[in-house]
């Protein structure tokens, strides 16, 4: 009855109705369309605030977004314990350095790997605040709201993310 | 209609934690925390990642006009203009072919034990956003408000009702889902 929270995959569509289902009770529940990427920045304001203190919160960018856990941290928090238990249920927890996709390509020594995850994290997570949202808050949230900026942002994600792609195992392989 | 719930801030701490729970075990159960599946998908070669994210935009889409029609629901689009949206956009994508994860996701990663991206990837997302709060000042006095279209959606620009974009819009995101499986892609 319950094998299939043991499962290691789900049909694309039915994991797609369940985030569609759940941005719903995000917006009935919450009056909140979910986004991650917020939660980062927010988390990045914190860790200033222990070394620099208060005067970090006087900062325009953190003004808007104070450095404090609200219901996206939580909700990012909660992505950490459903995918930790989703792995357990389906034995597929394991610590893994280096994807098997970048393994073919650029071999399996673990610091090169980790260096560019870095680098990529950092561009990233810049991008993602220059654009004011990610692939959930811009990608699912804002698209199914049919704004202008969700959709533009997606366009923008993915032509940039697929020409970058091309270019990386282009190069690589 | 919720709005004594909405103003519960213990209550609306725990309910995003509980909507994310749901959200990390969707996420990894879709496979999406696998960074093979979503440079796949930027490589063409794996369609996981639309699929899932075409599903998901169709039944919010109807289910949260749906419910706005009916009074439960408000919509909440982000504000947005070509240097902000467009330019920031094309950013976020050369980094997410470089780390191989969204912010989603790579919490989503984490939790199964994907090392690069607990390691190198949070890191560098949580300096990355860092860095923009610090360069925040000057990009919003420089290149943010050029092309600022606001939080305009697609049916207040074309001038119709939400259903007028939203009926054609699934007859077509649905044709994009049964190609793919025809394709065998």
């Amino acid at each position: 009855m319950i094998s299939f929270l043991t499962m290691t995959e789900w049909s694309p569509y039915a994991v797609g109705i369940g985030i569609g289902l759940l941005s719903c009770f995000a917006f009935v529940l919450s009056d909140k369309p979910i986004g991650c990427s917020t939660a980062f920045a927010r988390t990045s304001g914190m860790l200033e605030q222990l070394v620099r203190g208060q005067k970090v919160r006087e900062m325009p960018y953190y003004r808007q977004f104070v450095p404090e856990i609200d219901w996206e941290w939580m909700l990012v928090a909660g992505i950490v314990l459903g995918a930790f238990t989703s792995s357990w249920l389906s034995g597929e927890f394991r610590l893994q350095w280096v994807p098997s996709l970048w393994a073919a390509t650029f071999g399996p020594e673990h610091l090169p790997r980790l260096v560019t995850a870095f680098a990529g994290g950092i561009i990233m997570g810049f991008g993602a605040r220059w654009a004011g949202g990610c692939t959930s808050g811009h990608g699912i949230s804002g698209t199914l709201q049919l704004a202008v900026s969700g959709w533009l942002a997606v366009a923008a994600f993915f032509a940039s993310g697929a020409a970058t792609a091309f270019v990386k195992y282009a190069l690589g392989g | 209609m919720f709005s004594a719930l909405h103003a519960n801030k213990p209550a609306q701490l725990i309910l995003g934690l509980v909507i994310g729970f749901l959200f990390g075990f969707l996420l990894q159960k879709g496979n999406v925390t696998e960074y093979d599946v979503i440079v796949g998908q930027l490589l063409f070669r794996n369609f996981t990642v639309i699929k899932i994210m075409v599903t998901a935009m169709l039944t919010g889409m109807i289910g949260v006009h749906l419910l706005r029609s009916l009074g439960f629901a408000q919509l909440h689009p982000k504000p947005g203009s070509l240097g902000m949206t467009l330019v920031g956009g094309l950013i976020f994508g050369v980094g997410f072919a470089v780390l191989g994860y969204c912010p989603g996701t790579i919490a989503a990663a984490v939790a199964q034990g994907k090392m690069d991206a607990f390691v190198g990837g949070m890191s560098g997302i949580i300096i990355g956003a860092g860095l923009y709060a610090h360069s925040f000042p000057y990009l919003s006095r420089t290149i943010l408000p050029k092309g600022d279209f606001g939080t305009l959606t697609f049916p207040e620009l074309l001038r119709v009702t939400p259903w007028v974009v939203i009926l054609p819009l699934s007859a077509l995101l649905i044709g994009l889902l049964v190609w793919l499986e025809r394709a065998g892609l």
